[in-house]
């Protein structure tokens, strides 16, 4: 029996994927890639639970052996950032797109290139 | 219909292929190899109390610096796509007064959490990219209250260069003294703050390269929603 | 099963559903809202996972600046998504 937070990982990254290989707007295609990474980023989060551990935060009281594993956190904490930096780009790419096609269909793109 | 649907078998196919390879991957064991050695031994080697942290700044700094760098080029990159010769922003509808009250209101106070949070980036949760993007979200807010609002472009930039080159200097200076890039030269040479541990000055160089981060990631990230606000008006 | 247990339950079919909703949605506009009600909710799982670092950081980025960068592209584009019906053939029709 899998866990609920993998299943809800799982299904971020297919919906997300489904979005990507079927949808011909741009914008849509990068809220399928922005869904996608949320889900990724959860599967990674939900790896790295132990369960009955607290957060890694050793202040008083808590011993080393009461924490999570701290290594998945701070590799999607840094990953987030980027990733919306990453997705400004490329909008911003598409803003450029339909400035000179006039549209946001990728399949009118292709054709109106020749 | 014939594309969704294979789209849909394939997805299938993926999501199976997936799960089966997570069923090897047991949720809520504890799984930890490396981890486990930098929970024992991040309060004697690093002096922060948040592990979380000592990862990102101390044990993986020069990933850290690499990330910034990525963070930085798609900041310019931004920039550069979008660039035309004249650019204005175009909105025409003032903000409500409720916006604009609160605006002016909450403005300091945002600042000001983000700053905490990244100052107190070795106690409690958060750090450089969270306290980052809050700040960010302030200049968001007064983009969105008031019409002819501009962030101070020349001050944004020269602070952008100057932190950028502040993270390579602290790790250059770790580079002499320690004999590898981002020796933190305070803890362990100094031992600053070690019967501090679990208050604000401690941690060795980990305040600096959040505040360093912060600034970073808030002035990039302002830099992108106004270059991605503004548009180009012919005259 | 006590309700402690069937809250994260809860929020993980409202983030499928929402993500489902934001890519299913014509307006790129609900769409974008869908997308941070996705970020939302991943946050909330984040803080039940004991990664309280993490969850402050998507709470701000993805529920907040990524929806308002989305939003400003919107506005120099186009709003609603303009999808011609594909025309299947004989032996796809379904």
């Amino acid at each position: 029996m899998i866990s609920v937070y993998y299943f809800g990982a799982i299904s971020l990254i297919l919906i997300g994927l489904y979005a990507i290989l079927v949808k011909k707007n741009l914008l849509k295609i990068l809220i399928g890639l922005s869904i996608m990474e949320t889900g990724v980023n959860l599967l990674l989060v939900s790896v790295g639970y132990v369960a009955g551990k607290s957060a890694p935060i050793l202040s008083e009281g808590i011993r080393p052996s009461q924490a999570v594993d701290p290594i998945p956190q701070a590799l999607v904490l840094t990953a987030i950032v980027i990733g919306v930096a990453t997705t400004a780009m490329a909008l911003s790419v598409a803003i450029i797109l339909h400035e000179k096609y006039g549209t946001l269909n990728i399949e009118e793109i292709r054709r109106l290139r020749g | 219909m014939l594309k969704r649907a294979l789209a849909i078998i394939s997805l299938l196919i993926i999501g199976y292929w997936l799960a089966q390879g997570l069923a090897g991957v047991p949720f809520g064991e504890d799984k930890m190899l490396v981890g486990q050695y930098y929970l024992d031994h991040v309060k004697e080697q690093t002096g922060a109390v948040n592990a979380v942290t000592a990862v990102v700044v101390n044990y993986r700094g020069f990933d850290t610096l690499g990330e910034v760098t990525v963070l930085f080029i798609a900041s310019t990159g931004v920039g550069a796509l979008l660039w035309r010769k004249k650019k204005k922003r175009t909105a025409k509808t003032e903000g409500s007064i409720v916006l604009t009250t609160g605006t002016t209101l909450l403005f300091p106070f945002v600042v000001l959490f983000g700053a905490y949070i990244f100052i107190h980036g070795h106690l409690t949760p958060g750090g450089g990219f969270p306290g980052g993007a809050t700040i960010a979200t302030a200049f968001l807010l007064l983009y969105m209250a008031f019409v002819q609002y501009e962030i101070p472009h020349r001050a944004f930039e020269k602070t952008e260069g100057a932190v950028g080159v502040a993270y390579v200097l602290v790790g250059l200076i770790g580079l002499v003294i320690g004999g590898y890039f981002l020796y933190d030269w305070i803890w362990q040479d100094w031992g600053f703050g070690a019967d501090n541990i679990g208050r604000l000055l401690s941690g060795g160089f980990i305040p600096i390269i959040y505040t360093i981060i912060g600034l970073k990631v808030g002035t990039e990230l302002s830099g992108i929603i106004d270059n991605m606000l503004k548009e180009e008006v012919s005259e | 099963m006590n309700c402690i247990t069937c809250i994260e339950y809860i929020i993980v079919g409202v983030m499928i559903i929402s993500a489902i909703l934001a890519v299913e949605w014509r307006d790129l506009l609900a769409a974008t809202v869908g997308m941070a009600a996705v970020s939302l909710f991943a946050s909330l799982l984040f803080l039940i996972l004991q990664a309280p670092d993490v969850a402050m950081t998507e709470a701000a980025i993805g529920a907040a600046l990524s929806g308002a960068i989305f939003i400003f592209a919107i506005k120099r584009t186009q709003r609603f998504e303009t999808e011609e019906e594909e025309k299947p053939g004989w032996w796809v029709r379904w």
